[in-house]
This record gives structure tokens, C-alpha cells and sequence, in this order.
């Protein structure tokens, strides 16, 4: 009786979860309320949690709470610190938040919002949360090592060297992505431009205030950010109207590129308290408020979906990025699904914070689970918009053409009604003068904030507003990623090349300092640019590229902690990880090698290459080149593409062959092999 | 009835959601860190609360830290 009475509320979660699940899988043609799909995203986690995260904490890693974890065995109250749990939640979350389950899911809305949800919800559960529990606990059993070490000493030399360089190579790529999606946000938008670039005026004087005149108020030089932000929005506004200003902060998007690439090139070089810790404090808290007020501004407005379920473009002819369904929407969606990059965060900072083991499900398996209603809360937000405006927005000029009359007849034609006037009024409402081609997520997804915040706040006046502070908000964080991310690449790269010039190993040099933020700078700053003069419009060849390292370290982490429980002889429960990994190994494989040889030019980079070689030979200039130069340029951009994809498929396979002779290893021995810290009880009370 | 909430709990939550805050951006507990070094370390000397500020800063940015997430 008393089992029937403690799972009975479980069950009716259940039930209301698969129901709201059917309605969402089965709702053809009828527009769908998007708090379906909310309640369905919801009941499903909390199922998942009460039950598969602790099936995997008490059976699989059988976690031990009498055990003391780094932070109590090595308290020093700076790095290693005992914390309560409920704010090491919050710390976890906003390291592990970011662009990406915002900008993935806008991107994957391009085949319906049915296929995208559905991996969001599934992914998580079984792949993504599972990832970040299980990174945690193996770590936090080794004094909360990173996961280059954590992989050298349970695979070996060899395999740990091979998965820093490639977590050195998906730094990169990251960082290009990200400062594409700046990119094509504020290209000809003035207004944009003019409130990210007061974001840095604005962050120097909070630097200057928390360093001299009131240190370490962080809360009361945050507040007076904020608000000088939100007055920056306005006044951007009047910026854009001004006949003088207005044409100052107007750019093109390579322009912007190079401002972006020598803006970075300094911020990672100038002191941390001026520009980039001030920075992260407005971008943190404005990403934090901003996520919770989207998510009450949702089950507010209870907003209709007005994008089809599936649309045509599984089949990959898709605008914003070719590729079918299988293997491309399970790269396309990373954050928010399955994340490689948490398994950064996972054994970084949070397992050195961590006061029992036993949270280490709330926090590991819990906080994936949120940054996955964050994904769910971008599709619904890519959704909610006139699919027609959705389309306009996310195709490439050589698709749609570049005045909206052009844009309407060919999206109208898809299937997706739309006039001149509706993008024309849509540009206008939102204070900006196109919205045509602007693909990357972020203007997007701030379309479909801007029509939820004013229905809550301000009306269909305050449209602009919601917009630019959309756009700002994910810039700002954006910017802070990009800095954060050069830094720690520098760092990354002083470490790598000081194996070989012990010179450069030294980072209080200015010299070897220089070297590598140099080098950092202009790997990113590379791939950058030609994804801003690519011919499809950049995000078609840099997002797979990212999604597949993304996924690519993903697989690495679930492989590292199969070995992990082959080498505890706990194998008969290593399907938990043998499964999420092997659906990883084989989207991130499949991908990565129709993204090389695919002879369709939108998929595979060399068909891309070898179309306009052959142009060259012919001595044709084609459309977006203008030279012979830059045809060229366009070649050697897709064989490097081509290049860092193969890299990707070496470092997968090569991780798998090393994973499955390390398996068999431990299974030869009759006793267990891994390396955790030896054991010592929790004190008695503390 | 017990009540539901009291001024304690209040101030509580206030103490932790402002720990919370901090700790999101790379500032541990001021007040944990003295606390700390008085009972493990007594007679070492213990960072003001500018140098700790200073100090956390630092090694946030500094080496080691693998950046911000996509």
C-alpha cells in the first residue's frame, strides 16, 4: 500500500507528461498552445529525475555520502570551498547557460518545431544530464581534476594529449561562431551596434568603480550597470533616428568582423578587473533575469506556435542549414540536448565546490535538466513568430534575394505565406531597417522575445526595446564568452606549445603572453571571416562545424566515464554511458563525413571547393566572389573546413579505439583499476 | 499551526540568493573564507576583504580556467 501511495504522484506526472507529449507529437494543422509543450518538457524531467538520476546515483556510481569530497578534505576557502547546494545550483547554471541552447534550437525550427523538441527532451534525459552527473562524480573522486587529466590518467598519455588539442580546436570554433552570430546581429543596425558598443564604456567605468571607488560591492555596481545599460537601449533608439550618429554606427558585417577581431585581441589583454570581470557581472545577472522573466513571460502569454510541426525541410534542403534530419538536427541542437562543453564546467570549478557527493544529482543531472528548458523555451520563442518572417530572417541572400519583394515571392512559394509589407512592418516594429538574411539565432530569437516581453509589458510600442534588449542580452554574454574564451585559450596554447619552446610556457611574460593571445585571436578571428564572406552565409558551414565538436567532445566525456565504470567492474551498468555515447559516435561520424564529401556543394565543403575550383579553371567569377582572389579564398576556406571536420573524425575514433582497448584491459583484471582518491570519511560534523 | 514563514527564514533566503549571486560570477563567501582560516590556521595571517576580493578575481580570469560555455 504504502508503495502504491509514493509512486501514485509519480505516475500522474507521468500520464500528464505523455499526454501533453502525444498532443504535441499528434497536432497536425490546428495551431498547438505552447504550453503543451511546456508541460510535457516539465513532467518528463521531473520523471526523469526522481527516477533515472537516481537509479544512476544509487546503482551506477553508487555515491557515497559518508565519503568527504575535495571540497571538505582540501577547504581553503578560496578554490575549494564547501557550498550550499542550492547556490552552487545557481553557480553551475550560469556557468553552463549560454548562446548555445539558445541558438541551436532557432536554428533546428527550420524543420518544424516536432523533430527539435523531441531531441531536446529525449537528449537530455538520456545523454546530456546523464554526461554532466557522471563528469561530476568522476571528478569529484579525483580532487576535481579537468578533463584533459581525468582522461590522461584513465586512458593514457596518447588519448589525453589527443583530447586537449581537440578541446583546444573546439575553443576556436566556439569562439568563431559566437562572434558570427554578433556578427550578423549587428550588421547595418545602428541601433544594436551603438548599445554593445556603450556596453563597454559602461563596463570600464564599473571596473574603475569596483577597483577604486566602492571595491567589491559587486550587487551595487551590477544595479547601477543594469540601469545604465537599459538607458543605453533607449538612447540607442535615438542614435539609429540621428542623421550624423545614425550613419557612425552603421557597419557592414566585415567591418564588424575586424572591429570584433581587434576588440578581442585587447580585451584579452587588458587587465580582468577593468573590462572583462565587470562585464561578467552584467552579462550574468542579465542572462540569469533574463531566462527566468522569459520563462514566467511564457506561462503568462501562453503564446499559440504558429510554425507547422514538420515542415518540408527535413528533408535538407533547408535555407539556414542543409543537411537532412538524421545526422544534421542532432548536431544542429547542442546545448540543451547533449553538451560537450559542460563536461568543461563539470570538472572545473563545481566539483571543487561540491559539500556532499550526494549533490551532485541535484546539481549535475538537475542543472542540465534546466539549461535543456532553456533550449525548449527557444524553440517555442522561434515558433511563436510568422513562419514567414522566421524563413525571411534565416535564409541566405542567394536564396531569397535581397529586397523583401524577392524575399516574400520565394518564402510564399515554400508554402509559407508572407507579403512585402509584413517584413517591412516587422523590420519596423522592431526599430530596424532589413530583417531579411540576418540567419544566426539571436535577431530571431529577439523577434519572438520582443512579441512575448510587450504583451506582458509595454505593448506593441515597446516592440524596439524588447528587441535591442534581446539582441544585447545575448551579445553582451556573447562578448563575455569571447573574451573568457581567448584568455583561457591562451592559456591553453601556452600550456600546448611550452611541450615544445619552454619559453612560451611562462605566462607572466609579456612577450609569450602576446605570442599566443595573438595566435588565439587570429584562429578565431580566421574562421570568422570566412564565415562572414562565405557564399552560403556562414552559419551553414560553421554551425555544423561546431555542433559536431560540440557532440564530438560529448562522446569523448560518456567514453571517459564508460571506462571509468568498466575499470569499478561496475560494467553491467556501463550501458548508461555506452548507449548516449554510441548515438553520439555515430550522428557526430555521419555528419562529419557528409559535411567533407558530400557531393551536394550546400553539405560537403570539398563539393563546395571543387565547384568553384572548377569556376576558376573556367575562369568564371561566382556569386558572392567579386575577384578571382577571393574564389580562390573561397576554395582554400572549404578544404580547411574539410580539414578540421576530418580532424574531428580522427580525434572520435581514435578516443573510441583507445576507450575499447582500455574496457577490455579492466575486464582482464579481477580487481578494480580506476583512479579514484583514496577514501576518507566526512568529518563528523561540519 | 506552525507558521509558514518567519523574518528569519526571510533574511535566510536573502543571505543565500546574495551568496548565490556572488558565487555565479566567481565570489566565494567572504565571511566562510575567515571563518575558515581562524579555525584551520589560527595566527596565519588572513586576507582583508579587498585582497580577497582582488585575489578571487584574479584567479576567475586567470590560468586554468576553461571560459565561459557556448
Amino acid at each position: 500500500m504504502n508503495l502504491v501511495y509514493k509512486h501514485a504522484l509519480w505516475a500522474l506526472i507521468t500520464v500528464i507528461g505523455v499526454f501533453s507529449l502525444g498532443t504535441v507529437a499528434l497536432s497536425r494543422g490546428e495551431t498547438l498552445n505552447a504550453l503543451w509543450i511546456i508541460t510535457a518538457a516539465v513532467s518528463i524531467y521531473l520523471v526523469a529525475y526522481r527516477y533515472y538520476s537516481l537509479y544512476i546515483a544509487d546503482k551506477v556510481m553508487q555515491i557515497d555520502p559518508t565519503r568527504a569530497t575535495p571540497a571538505v578534505r582540501r577547504n581553503d576557502g578560496l578554490d575549494f570551498v564547501p557550498t550550499n547546494k542550492y547556490v552552487l545550483f545557481g553557480h553551475h547554471f550560469a556557468a553552463i547557460a549560454g548562446a548555445g541552447p539558445l541558438v541551436g534550437p532557432v536554428l533546428a525550427a527550420q524543420m518544424g518545431y516536432l523533430p527539435g523538441t523531441l531531441w531536446i527532451i529525449v537528449g537530455v534525459v538520456l545523454a546530456g544530464a546523464v554526461q554532466d552527473f557522471m563528469v561530476l562524480f568522476v571528478s569529484t573522486r579525483r580532487d576535481g581534476r579537468s578533463l584533459g587529466d581525468l582522461v590522461k590518467s584513465e586512458l593514457g598519455m596518447v588519448p589525453g594529449m589527443i583530447a586537449l588539442i581537440g578541446t583546444f580546436v573546439i575553443m576556436v570554433i566556439i569562439l568563431a561562431v559566437l562572434a558570427l552570430i554578433v556578427v550578423k546581429a549587428l550588421a547595418a543596425s545602428p541601433w544594436g551596434t551603438f548599445t554593445v558598443a556603450a556596453t563597454i564604456v559602461i563596463a570600464m567605468f564599473m571596473g574603475v568603480y569596483s577597483r577604486y571607488l566602492r571595491p567589491g560591492r559587486v550587487g551595487e555596481v551590477s544595479v547601477i550597470g543594469l540601469v545604465l545599460l537599459i538607458a543605453s537601449i533607449v538612447a540607442g533608439g535615438q542614435v539609429a533616428e540621428h542623421a550624423v550618429l545614425g550613419p557612425m554606427f552603421t557597419f557592414d558585417a566585415k567591418q564588424l568582423t575586424w572591429m570584433l577581431i581587434i576588440y578581442g585581441f585587447i580585451a584579452s589583454v587588458l587587465p580582468v578587473w577593468l573590462l572583462l570581470a565587470p562585464r561578467d557581472y552584467l552579462s550574468t545577472f542579465l542572462k540569469i533575469g533574463t531566462i527566468v522573466g522569459l520563462a514566467l513571460a511564457m506561462v503568462f502569454v501562453a503564446p499559440d506556435l504558429r510554425m507547422p510541426a514538420v515542415t518540408q525541410f527535413v528533408d535538407g534542403t533547408g535555407p539556414a542549414w542543409s543537411g537532412s534530419l538524421f545526422p544534421f538536427i542532432f548536431i544542429t541542437i547542442a546545448c540543451g540536448a547533449v553538451s560537450g562543453f559542460h563536461a568543461l564546467i563539470s570538472s572545473g570549478t563545481t566539483p571543487k565546490l561540491l559539500d556532499n557527493e550526494k549533490n551532485a544529482r541535484m546539481i549535475g543531472y538537475g542543472g542540465m535538466l534546466m539549461e535543456s528548458f532553456v533550449a525548449i523555451m527557444a524553440m517555442v520563442t522561434a515558433s511563436v513568430i510568422d513562419p514567414g518572417v522566421y524563413f525571411a530572417m534565416n535564409s541566405p541572400a542567394a536564396v531569397i534575394g535581397s529586397d523583401v519583394q524577392s524575399a516574400a515571392l520565394v518564402i510564399s512559394q515554400w508554402g509559407f505565406m508572407i507579403t512585402p509589407d509584413v517584413l517591412l512592418q516587422t523590420a519596423k516594429d522592431v526599430g530596424e531597417t532589413t530583417i531579411l538574411s540576418r540567419a544566426g539565432g539571436a535577431p530571431t530569437l529577439a523577434v519572438g522575445m520582443a512579441q512575448i516581453f510587450s504583451q506582458v509589458l509595454g505593448g506593441p510600442g515597446m516592440m524596439a526595446f524588447w528587441y535591442h534588449f534581446a539582441i544585447l542580452f545575448e551579445a553582451l554574454f556573447i562578448l563575455t564568452a569571447c573574451d573568457a574564451g581567448t584568455r583561457a585559450g591562451r592559456f591553453m596554447l601556452q600550456d600546448l606549445l611550452g611541450s615544445f619552446v619552454p619559453a612560451m610556457k611562462k605566462t607572466d611574460s609579456w612577450v609569450a603572453s602576446l605570442i599566443a593571445t595573438f595566435l588565439c585571436v587570429a584562429a578565431w578571428g580566421y574562421i570568422l571571416y570566412q564565415g562572414v564572406v562565405d557564399p552560403l552565409g556562414g552559419i551553414n558551414s560553421l554551425w555544423p562545424l561546431f555542433g559536431i565538436s560540440n557532440q564530438m567532445l560529448a562522446g569523448v566525456a560518456l567514453m571517459l566515464c564508460t571506462v571509468v565504470l568498466f575499470k569499478m567492474k561496475r560494467q553491467q551498468f556501463a550501458w548508461v554511458t555506452i548507449l548516449p555515447a554510441s548515438w553520439l559516435i555515430i550522428c557526430t561520424l555521419t555528419a562529419g563525413w557528409q559535411k567533407v564529401f558530400d557531393a551536394n556543394p550546400k553539405i560537403g565543403f570539398l563539393a563546395l571547393a571543387n565547384k568553384f575550383q572548377a569556376a576558376i579553371d573556367q575562369g568564371v567569377v561566382l556569386a558572392p566572389a567579386k575577384s578571382m582572389e577571393q574564389m580562390h579564398q573561397i576554395v582554400f576556406n572549404n578544404q580547411l573546413d574539410a580539414a578540421l571536420a576530418v580532424f574531428f573524425i580522427f580525434v572520435v575514433v581514435s578516443m573510441m579505439y583507445y576507450t575499447v582497448v582500455a574496457c577490455l584491459k579492466a575486464l582482464k583484471q579481477d580487481k578494480v583499476t580506476s583512479c579514484e582518491t583514496p577514501y576518507q570519511a566526512m568529518p563528523a560534523h561540519g | 499551526m506552525a507558521r509558514l514563514f518567519s523574518f528569519n527564514d526571510l533574511s535566510t533566503v536573502g543571505k543565500y540568493l546574495g551568496q548565490a549571486a556572488r558565487q555565479m560570477v566567481g565570489v566565494p563567501d567572504y565571511a566562510t573564507y575567515v571563518r575558515h582560516r581562524r579555525i584551520t590556521h589560527p595566527g596565519l595571517p588572513i586576507m582583508t576583504e579587498l585582497e580577497f576580493f582582488r585575489n578571487r578575481q584574479d584567479a576567475r580570469y586567470g590560468a586554468g580556467r576553461s571560459g565561459g560555455c557556448c
